[in-house]
């Protein structure tokens, strides 16, 4: 019953020691929280993956359909990403259709997984024209304790990694499920890194109070080769263009140390 | 002590200004010590003051303030009353009974109903809530008669004049009572609807150069143009 | 009913379908005030984008639970007319919609006084009628406009404009086609005065160096663009300047 605003004061001081380069919590200004990293844990699901980012907490699963190709992409299956902030995870999340923030997570999510071709969409395809897979990537917030976009996006990548695709064959038009499986062929390895703008300094990874207190975020997806694959800013102030290209340097540095950490488990 | 612009040009939303020493006057904005436009408008520099004349504006309440206003409710105390601003005015039955109000005994909708129109002033007025409003004062009550316009709050000042010049002409010219509120409504009650139509033709010029010189004499000129002219058809109708 | 898609898009000579270099952006043309319910309105037409943007406010917020204590709050809905696509699009809201309202209002808040009407809401909807590319740049662009025909008060005009990496060059204000074949597309909005980057998004891959290229390109854009915003603000009170000067010249004349 509590609020979850952060008292001025507290928030001043959080502020404050920012213009100071430090910390509430003693990180640096472009550390991360303590990374966990947990898959394979809902077995119903094809795919299944929970990241603890400090205390923010993310479920990703990943469920396979039968559908039809685009018009336009006939040779390729289907990605789709789904974003939930369950209202569980925060005394501001109500129930109910996707809002805006559950809309703008998911398509972000989407955007790195999508644009970093980390998905072989060819393997998913049975039959050109009519039938290809649909990979739903379902991402769960269950404890929002800041920074949703990075733990999420984590998740999914995790959970994409150790997605089972189950053997199959056609026979007269119809799949059918043989024994066995084989992993879902994954080509890239994404990864987000969020910057909060507090009194004009870039911190990285920010926690539900600092998150409270930023003029803006932005949001870096880097993939394996260094290239950026996705941005997003949201918020409600501003970047100059200097701090912008400060961030992309640090997000493209901090983006391999979360894969390697992320690839090693 | 740099400034950007000449008097009287037109500037835009975040255009410089002027720097330092300047005074940040109506419409303007300073920041790191640089002034900024913020609204579209003439620039003018008066002593150590830059201020913009808007173009565009709506009327923002003030103590004090004249207004004409409509009822958009009847409470239980009083009224909501519209007076075209971002923020919509109560007027307590306090403050338009002579004596203290009795629910039982007064009906509030036969003193002011929806959709009546009053003549009202701002009495209080501040960030933490709605503009409050009297009628308890000569002058202000219901409008019964006359016409009703709406121009640009901004404009308001032009309809006056300088010490009044311009309205006292207007009401010489028409022969009509005009009543101005500062929200930018005008009460317009003449003897014949040719008169209050002439005041009105006069009003919306005025709105539309309103950022020119010479106008008040202009008004005039035009307003006994178009009498005379109503002179001439007259004669003309009765001669056939 | 799909269109054929063109071999290239770019020529030897780097020169674009629509005949257009790089670094152009398309021809732009807005109107202001074309509506006259709202309290400000703008019309722009960007190549083949048709846009138009319509403000309403300050003034009560409905619901009332929705009112901030101490500004007005900005609501912002960004929209496609079912027919503005090749396909038609249901006229839904689609989650497309839903992320670019939230992106657009985010890039325009910052150039708000919203702290001048506490407990208020100004209400901006964008209605796109013909669709080709960059349409959340051009709302953004025409939805300045309108803020200040409203007389709303603001820190600066916000303009808008994308850049991003077709077959191999960098270049700004990508068309549908180019978004949908190339390889990476940037929209950007920027507020000059604050040297302010209110909008950034981008999709694709790119390399940091091109990152950093792209997003100079896109902000030589919304200069481009910020001139044209002004020229026009400007033009509406030239036109009734003109129409005085016109009639003491005709009068002058007949004396």
């Amino acid at each position: 019953m509590s609020s979850i605003m952060a008292s001025r004061v507290r928030q001043r001081r959080i502020a404050q020691l920012i213009s100071r380069g430090k910390r509430l919590d003693g990180r640096g200004l472009t550390d991360y929280r303590e990374v966990q990293v947990e898959a394979g844990l809902i077995e119903r699901a094809e795919g299944s993956a929970r990241v603890r980012l400090g205390k923010t907490e993310v479920l990703v699963g990943v469920k396979f359909e039968l559908g039809e190709p685009f018009p336009d992409t006939p040779n390729e299956g289907v990605l789709t990403v789904n974003a939930e902030l369950v209202p569980l995870a925060s005394p501001t999340f109500e129930p109910g259709p996707p809002d805006e923030n559950s809309v703008e997570l998911a398509r972000v999510v989407d955007r790195g997984i999508r644009e970093s071709k980390a998905i072989a969409t060819e393997e998913l395809c049975i039959e050109p024209g009519k039938k290809v897979f649909v990979v739903f990537v379902d991402v769960y917030v269950l404890n929002h304790d800041g920074n949703l976009i990075d733990a999420s996006c984590l998740a999914a990548l995790a959970a994409l990694l150790n997605t089972k695709m189950f053997n199959y064959e056609v026979k007269e038009g119809e799949v059918k499920i043989k024994p066995g499986y084989k992993l879902l062929p994954i080509r890239n390895f994404p990864v987000a890194v969020t910057f909060a703008k507090i009194n004009d300094k870039l911190v990285v990874d920010p926690w539900l109070e600092e998150e409270q207190v930023m003029d803006a975020r932005l949001t870096m997806t880097v993939e394996k080769d260094g290239k950026i694959c996705a941005i997003q800013k949201g918020g409600y102030g501003y970047f100059t263009a200097e701090q912008v290209f400060e961030a992309s340097k640090i997000a493209r540095q901090k983006a391999e140390e979360q894969r390697n950490f992320l690839m090693k488990e | 002590m740099p400034v950007f612009y000449e008097r009287k040009q037109l500037v835009t939303p975040g255009d410089l200004l002027a720097e330092n020493d300047y005074l940040a006057g109506e419409n303007t904005h300073k920041e790191n010590g640089k002034i900024y436009a913020t609204r579209v408008g003439l620039v003018n520099y008066e002593d150590k003051r830059v201020y913009v004349v808007a173009l565009k504006s709506f009327y923002v309440p003030m103590v004090g303030d004249t207004i004409i206003g409509k009822v958009a409710e009847v409470t239980l105390g009083g009224w909501v009353v519209d007076i075209r601003a971002p923020y919509l005015a109560m007027l307590r039955a306090s403050d338009a009974l002579e004596r203290p109000f009795k629910p039982q005994k007064d009906d509030l909708p036969s003193l002011f109903d929806v959709g009546d129109m009053l003549i009202a002033k701002i009495v209080a007025y501040d960030r933490t809530r709605d503009p409050l409003l009297t009628v308890l004062e000569r002058g202000l009550g219901k409008i019964t008669r006359g016409q009703l316009i709406e121009i640009t709050p901004t404009k308001i000042p032009r309809v006056i004049g300088k010490q009044g010049s311009m309205i006292s002409m207007l009401k010489q010219e028409t022969g009509c009572q005009i009543t101005i509120g500062q929200n930018g409504r005008i009460l317009i009650s003449g003897k014949s609807p040719e008169d209050e139509r002439l005041a009105v033709m006069a009003i919306r010029k005025i709105e539309q150069e309103a950022h020119t010189t010479g106008l008040t004499d202009r008004v005039t000129e035009m307003l006994r143009k178009e009498k005379g002219e109503k002179e001439v058809v007259k004669n003309v109708t009765e001669k056939t | 009913m799909s269109q054929k898609k063109p071999e290239k898009l770019i020529d030897e000579n780097d020169v674009r379908l629509d005949g257009r270099k790089l670094n152009e952006v398309r021809p732009v043309k807005i109107e202001v005030g074309v509506l006259g319910n709202a309290d400000g309105s703008a019309y722009i037409e960007q190549g083949k984008n048709k846009i138009l943007a319509a403000v309403y406010g300050p003034k009560e917020v409905h619901p009332k639970h929705l009112a901030l204590p101490d500004r007005a709050v900005l609501r912002c809905r960004y929209h496609m007319a079912p027919f503005s696509v090749e396909e038609r699009k249901s006229p839904a809201p689609s989650r497309r919609e839903l992320e670019l309202s939230k992106v657009i209002r985010e890039s325009l808040e910052p150039s708000i006084f919203t702290e001048y009407y506490p407990r208020t809401s100004i209400d901006l909807f964008i209605e796109v009628l013909q669709a080709d590319g960059g349409t959340r740049c051009a709302g953004i662009t025409v939805a300045s406009v309108a803020l200040a025909d409203a007389g709303i008060p603001m820190r600066d005009l916000v303009s808008s404009c994308a850049a991003g990496k077709v077959e191999g060059r960098l270049l700004l204000d990508l068309t549908d086609v180019e978004d949908k074949a190339g390889e990476a597309d940037l929209p950007l909005a920027y507020m000059p005065s604050a040297n302010a980057i209110t909008l950034l998004q981008m999709d694709g891959m790119l390399t940091g160096e091109e990152f950093e290229q792209v997003v100079n390109l896109a902000l030589d854009g919304c200069k481009q663009v910020g001139q044209i915003q002004r020229e026009v603000l400007r033009a509406k009170y030239v036109v009734a300047k003109e129409a005085e000067t016109e009639k003491e010249e005709t009068e002058a004349g007949e004396e």
